[in-house]
This record gives C-alpha cells, sequence and structure tokens, in this order.
C-alpha cells in the first residue's frame, strides 16, 4: 500500500521514526523504504568506528547532520588497552568535510582526537552547532581555540572526562563578541580557565543552560556568573571554597542571595572543591533537584552529605561517593522516593577494607524507592540474601552493575557464591538491557543469564565462571546479546567457537587473560570474514614461533563491513 | 600454593599438625576449589601486579575462610580493578594528596606514655610549632619546656615525637612547620628516661 504514496509522504511518516535502531529496521523493508530512509536520515550513530568506513557513511547518509562515533573498546576506560591501539577521528571529518555534508552535531566517545581534526571540524561545517567529546584524548586546548573561533553558531561544547593537554593560550577568549548563541558549556574537566573571558563569554550568552565549571572558577567568581545566568537549568560548581583566613563573609552572603535567584537549577554537580560550612548556601535549590553529581566531591563527608540529601526530595539521579555509608543510604532511601539512578563510587581504591557501603545500604535502597532501574554500586561486599530482597523490590531494572572491590568475594555470611542473587536479579528486572557481574561466581549465574536475561545487551564479567559451559549458556541464551566482555576467567576455545554466526549478530566480544588460544582465534577468523578478530600483543608476550597453542592475553573481535583496519598499530596483529 | 599433602595416609596423623590458612576443623579438601585452581595456575601475566600470587591466594583464603585475620592483607592492585575510568581515578588520586595538605583538617592521634587513652588534635589549627605544643601542654596539662636544636627539649621530663611517613620517631621541630604537618601520622609525648635519651643525643 505504501509503496502508491510519493516520496515525500514516506519520508514525512518516517520523519517520526526517530530511534536509529527503527531507522534501521526501516530501511531494511524494501528498496523504495531504503532509498527514502536513507536521504532522509539526518541522525547516524556508528557504535564502532571500524565496522564501517566514512567514505560508505557519507556515501549512504548524504544528509547526515548529527553523528555519534564510539572507538576504544570499554575496557579501554580501565587501562587494558595499550595507547595508539586506534580509534582515530581524523578520517571521518576528513570525510565529511570534502563530501560538503552539513554537519551540525558531533559526539565522540574514547576516540582519538587531535587538534588538526578539530580545526578541520571548526572550518568545514558553517552550520555546526554541538560537540561532545567523551572520554577522548589527543588534543590540547589550541584545538578548542579553532572550535571557539570559527564555529559561528556553537551551541554546545561538552567535553567529559578527556584528557586534554592545556596550553597557555586562553581558548576560551577566542569565543568572538559575535558569539551569544552558546546554550551548554563544560569544561570541568580543565585545570585552568581564564576567569574574565567566561564572565564575559556567560554575559553575552543569554541563553545558556547547561554550564560546568572547573576547579579554578572560584566562589566569587561563581557568584558573579550566577549573576548573570540564572536561568541556568544545569550547573557545575568548580571550587566551593572559602579560605579560613581572608574576610569573606561578605562573598558567602552575596553566594547565598545570589543562589536564591537562580529558580531554574534541576542539575546539580562539582564541588571538586568544597569548604563543607558553605554548603548551606545551595540547599534553597536543593528542593527543586532531579540530578545530583557529588561523585568528584572529596570534601563532603558523612553528615554533611547527609544533612544536603536530606533536602533533595525529587532526586532522581543521584551520583556520590561511598562516604554515604549504608546509613546515608537509608537516608537517601526515605527522602528520594523518585530515585530512579544511583551511582556509588568508591572513594578508596585499593580495598583496604574502608569502603563504606554494603549490602545493608543497597537493600535499604530498594526498600525506599521502588522506581529504580539503574544502578552502579561499588561496594565492600554483598550477599545473595540481599540481591535477592533487591531484586523482589525494584522489578525495574535495565542497568545493573555490582563491583565488589575484592572481586572474587563470595556472600560473607553464607560463604556461598553469588549466582543466586544475580539469578534474582535477572529473572526478576525482564528489560534488564546491561548487566555487570561480581563477587564470587561459577558457571551457575550464566545459565540463569542465558535462561532469562532476554533483552540483554551488554554483559561485562570479570574473575568469573568455572569451564566453557558458563560462557556458552550466555551466547545460546542472550538474542540480543550487543556486546560482551570478558576478563580473567576461564573460557577457551571450546565456547569460543561453539557458535561463530553469534559473533555476527553482536558489535563486539572482548576476552582478556582468559583460556583462548591463538589457534582457536585464527580458526574464527578463518571462518568469517565479516569479523576483525584482533590479537594485543603488548610486551612481546607470544614469542616469535606462534605457536597455536599459546593462550591470547587479549582478544578483540567485531563485526565489520570493510575488513582489516589499515592504522593498526604494530602491536595490534588483526587474523585472517 | 596451598594444598593438603597426603603423607601416606593417616598413619601420623599429619594433618593435625599441618601449616594451612583455615579454621581447624574446616576441611580444604572440597573448598580447594576451581577458582584456586585456575588463579593459582594462571601464567604468570605482566598486566598483574607483581604480588599477584600474593593477591590471589589471600583472596581464594578470604574466600575460603572468610575474615578470618582482624586486618585485611594489603592488597596488591590487579590492573584496572576496581574499574574505574582513568579519569576518575587520577583525579581523586590527586585530590587525596591535597585533601591530606589542604582544605579538610588533619587530625592525628596523640599518645602521652601512662596516660589511659589517647587523644586527637588537627594539625591545621595551629600555624607553628609553638601554638602546637602549647595545646599539647593544655591537652595533657603538662610542661614540655623549650626546644633547642642542640639539646632536643630542656627543662620537663617530656619530649614531644612523631612519627613520620617512613614509620620513623622524630623529634617534633626539627623540621619547617610545613613539612612536618605534611609528614606527620601521629604524635607521642615520650616520658622520663626515654625522652631525656633523647635529648643527650
Amino acid at each position: 500500500m505504501m509503496n502508491y504514496f510519493p516520496d515525500e509522504v514516506l519520508e514525512h511518516v518516517f520523519d517520526f521514526v526517530t530511534s536509529h535502531r527503527d531507522r534501521n529496521a526501516v530501511s531494511l523493508v524494501c528498496k523504495l523504504w531504503f532509498r527514502v530512509e536513507r536521504f532522509s536520515r539526518q541522525r547516524v550513530f556508528i557504535g564502532n568506528c571500524y565496522a564501517i568506513s566514512p567514505e560508505r557513511l557519507v556515501t549512504r547518509f548524504p544528509g547526515v547532520k548529527a553523528l555519534t562515533l564510539k572507538g576504544k573498546p570499554h575496557f579501554a576506560d580501565f587501562n587494558l588497552v595499550p595507547q595508539d591501539w586506534g580509534g582515530y577521528v581524523q578520517p571521518w571529518i576528513e570525510a565529511l568535510a570534502r563530501s560538503r555534508i552539513g554537519l551540525e552535531e558531533l559526539r565522540l566517545k574514547r576516540m582519538v582526537v587531535s587538534d588538526e581534526s578539530l580545526d578541520v571540524l571548526s572550518r568545514s561545517f558553517t552550520n555546526f552547532k554541538s560537540l561532545v567529546l567523551v572520554s577522548c584524548e589527543g588534543f590540547t586546548t589550541d584545538g578548542l581555540s579553532a572550535i571557539a573561533a570559527n564555529c559561528r553558531f556553537l551551541r554546545e561544547l561538552d567535553l567529559q572526562e578527556n584528557e586534554i593537554e592545556e596550553k597557555k593560550n586562553h581558548w576560551l577568549g577566542c569565543f568572538p563578541d559575535s558569539c551569544t548563541s552558546l546554550v551548554s558549556l563544560n569544561f570541568a574537566c580543565l585545570k585552568e580557565i581564564n576567569l574574565v573571558a567566561l564572565e564575559k563569554l556567560v554575559a553575552r550568552n543569554p541563553n545558556l543552560k547547561s554550564l560546568k565549571l572547573n576547579r579554578a572558577v572560584p566562589l566569587e567568581a561563581l557568584q558573579r556568573i550566577l549573576m548573570r545566568a540564572p536561568q541556568l537549568v544545569d550547573l557545575g560548581t568548580g571550587s566551593f571554597v572559602l579560605d579560613h583566613d581572608s574576610d569573606d563573609s561578605e562573598t558567602y552572603r552575596k553566594l547565598k542571595a545570589t543562589i536564591l535567584k537562580c529558580r531554574s537549577i534541576r542539575n546539580l554537580s562539582g564541588f571538586l572543591e568544597v569548604t563543607p560550612r558553605c554548603l548551606p548556601a545551595i540547599y534553597p535549590i536543593c528542593f527543586n533537584l532531579t540530578y545530583l553529581n557529588l561523585s568528584y566531591a572529596a570534601g563532603i563527608h558523612g553528615s554533611e552529605l547527609i544533612k544536603l540529601i536530606r533536602f533533595c526530595g525529587k532526586l532522581q539521579r543521584l551520583w556520590i561517593l561511598d562516604y554515604i555509608g549504608d546509613k546515608g543510604l537509608e537516608v537517601v532511601a526515605s527522602t528520594c522516593k523518585d530515585l530512579q539512578e544511583l551511582r556509588v563510587f568508591p572513594s578508596d581504591f585499593f580495598g583496604a577494607g574502608h569502603a563504606a557501603v554494603t549490602e545493608t545500604g543497597l537493600v535499604a535502597i530498594s526498600t525506599g524507592c521502588p522506581k529504580l532501574n539503574s544502578l552502579l554500586y561499588f561496594c565492600q561486599q554483598m550477599t545473595n540474601a540481599a540481591l535477592i530482597a533487591v531484586a523482589k523490590n525494584c522489578p525495574n531494572f535495565i542497568r545493573f552493575r555490582l563491583c565488589i572491590l575484592d572481586p572474587t568475594k563470595p556472600d560473607p555470611v553464607t560463604m556461598q557464591p553469588l549466582d543466586e542473587g544475580f539469578g534474582a536479579i535477572v529473572q526478576s528486572s525482564k528489560r534488564l538491557r546491561r548487566l555487570s557481574l561480581s563477587g564470587l561466581l561459577t558457571d551457575r549465574v550464566f545459565l540463569y543469564i542465558g535462561m532469562y536475561a532476554e533483552q540483554l545487551e551488554m554483559l561485562s564479567i570479570a574473575f568469573a565462571g568455572e569451564s566453557d559451559k558458563g560462557m556458552v549458556y550466555v551466547l545460546n541464551g542472550c538474542k540480543k546479546l550487543r556486546k560482551l566482555e570478558i576478563r580473567d576467567s576461564p573460557f577457551g576455545d571450546m565456547a569460543l567457537l561453539r557458535d561463530v554466526g553469534k559473533y555476527e549478530t553482536m558489535r563486539s566480544l572482548w576476552m582478556s587473560s582468559c583460556e583462548v588460544t591463538l589457534g582457536a582465534c585464527k580458526t574464527l577468523a578463518e571462518k568469517m570474514p565479516r569479523l576483525n578478530v584482533e590479537i594485543i600483543n603488548e610486551n612481546d608476550q607470544m614469542e616469535f614461533g606462534h605457536e597455536d597453542s599459546e593462550k591470547v592475553e587479549k582478544m578483540y573481535l567485531y563485526r565489520t563491513l570493510v575488513g582489516p583496519r589499515k592504522d593498526a598499530p604494530e602491536f595490534v596483529w588483526t587474523l585472517v | 600454593m596451598e594444598r593438603s599433602v597426603n603423607y601416606g595416609g593417616n598413619d601420623l596423623n599429619l594433618e593435625a599438625t599441618e601449616l594451612r590458612l583455615g579454621l581447624p576443623g574446616s576441611d580444604e579438601h572440597e573448598k580447594q576449589s576451581y577458582l584456586s585452581v585456575r588463579i593459582s595456575n594462571k601464567r604468570a601475566s605482566p598486566e598483574v601486579a607483581e604480588e599477584s600470587s600474593s593477591l590471589s591466594n589471600s583472596n581464594v583464603s578470604d574466600a575460603r575462610n572468610g575474615d578470618q585475620d582482624s586486618a585485611p592483607p594489603a592488597k596488591a592492585q590487579v590492573v584496572g580493578w576496581p574499574p574505574i575510568r582513568s579519569y576518575r581515578r587520577n583525579s581523586f588520586q590527586q585530590k587525596k594528596t591535597e585533601a591530606d595538605g589542604a582544605g579538610a583538617g588533619m587530625y592525628v592521634k596523640v599518645s602521652m606514655d601512662g596516660a589511659p587513652y589517647l587523644r586527637k588534635v588537627d594539625l591545621k589549627v595551629y600555624k607553628s610549632y609553638p601554638m602546637l605544643l602549647k595545646a599539647l601542654e593544655n591537652l595533657f596539662k603538662l610542661t614540655i619546656g623549650e626546644y633547642s636544636e642542640r639539646e632536643g627539649y630542656n627543662g620537663s621530663e617530656f619530649a614531644p615525637t612523631y612519627e613520620d611517613k617512613d614509620g620513623d620517631w622524630m623529634l617534633v621541630g626539627d623540621v619547617p612547620w610545613d613539612m612536618f604537618i605534611s609528614t606527620c601520622k601521629r604524635l607521642r609525648i615520650m616520658k622520663g628516661l626515654e625522652a631525656r635519651g633523647l635529648g643527650c643525643l
């Protein structure tokens, strides 16, 4: 029936289809739909930059305006991937620039970005509006200068947790006086900033809704900035410190008065440095907060933290450090009835036993916050009973990530593995999409995951399982699995080769410190030409003999339409 | 690597005297699990820190025996664990060293020989040695005396000492104040002969 409509009608209908997965599905219906869809697609998501080439992107979607690209494997976040592995954005920007595509938005995650790329980006797309860089590296503030200077209609510059080399170049001052279109600016990951340029920039950008400062912005400056921007919805404070010595009761008084005017703030973060006695200044805005991120606020502890939380009755997302403690989590549970997402980060990484949260805190949260659907919880210990209770209280998890600081710790009460606990979670949360496991775990937990986790898309496994069966349960059972990452677990060749076709239905598989041999990887690569099977061979671990029976330290495989990548460094071998 | 060795049957009952980690009476055989076998059989991987075997074993023994030790053993660091983004990890470690120096209070324990319990003082509050010493005098109702480089503390039977980051006991007052507060872990007021012994050095 749809074939009798002109293309414009189809296009109009497709306008209502926004999720990229739905659009992918639409494009597979028939050649006509494929054609109409590709010309009308504006937003493209590429989860693995090596799955496809820039040229093919440009050919298929000439109308693309917004592009998301992801580079390195997730475990690169934890130093498991060596420097110079890859993930360069340069070829993408060059291809887009050459094709004269009207790019407006670029979002990059775990990619290597150079100053030159940023320069080309800033000059090639007149309507460029939004740059979001998450966990990227390879560039300096010179690159930011280019963006500031050349992107005349820039609305968003969002730098999240990047490694940026800072030059003494006052990049912020490169925004011309004519730049008045900023809506979102986040430079929290930088160490320095030009305060004068910042205040002027804020003053002339009345549409600024999101502003995240760095620790070089002192309290006095924050007060002046808030005076200029009371319309902010999203605020990241920098330094929230009053020195003992100077007489700044005046500053504090002014700050309190200014904050009272900021009635729109709904998201609050920062506090990279804090003098706790200044915190009462923000109590008035706590009532309306829906998102509070104190995960970098190492200076707020114990009772001050709890006092602050008590004011935040409307919180939906809370990110904190484990200073909150189990008792503090009970306060969260009784205060934040609308809580949907909780992340508790560790303050003491090396597990000297001081992590202040345990299963008790989590159970309290689950009891008080039944809407909880997303969890990241670093804790000292966990019990099966607690997980079972959490599963019962909160059946709506879409993300459940548990990290016990001692990675193979059993249930301390029963000394049993945590299989039953995680089993309860996957059985009760039918919409679970992401799961990270930890603690002592046998193959049984994977049996449960394969049986119940029907919507699971991403699974992270560390120090778990007993045999190949575990991995096989997952590969067989989880039909929607897209990303599987495994470290330090006894899964080997039998599991790897059991169902080679499965990997073409997934984005990627990472296995490190497992039992997989070079020979099996070669076999897999041979059988599946549309997979890149990459071996990361650091420190010449594998002798020149290339014995097939040798265990592979790190393997990363992913489906691709463009064959082995040409930018792989020496220590990455792509098997064919 | 813990493995029970059978010295030929139960004749000598050597098992009873065998040294192993575990509560007395607990049988390690069935718990000698896949886990310890797997970890102890792992090839030494360059990515795991040097003390990896003790880490694995201490993990395993914890797994088998629970918190038997009163204090957990110092854990070696496994690469990439806990799984925290490097950015967060780096910024936090920097913050920890800063917090020790600036911002948060710096409470250290103070013990005095013969006193029934210890006290705590916030070194950040005192901007100099005389202030600190005065406070200690008030706290413990005693006189410490005058500091001199040659003779330590003269004029009383007490000498203030501190434990530094290397674990050595040092006389309070030798180094500049800022260096002192960044290196002092705890204080101890020595009394009597010991104190005078210091003064004689």
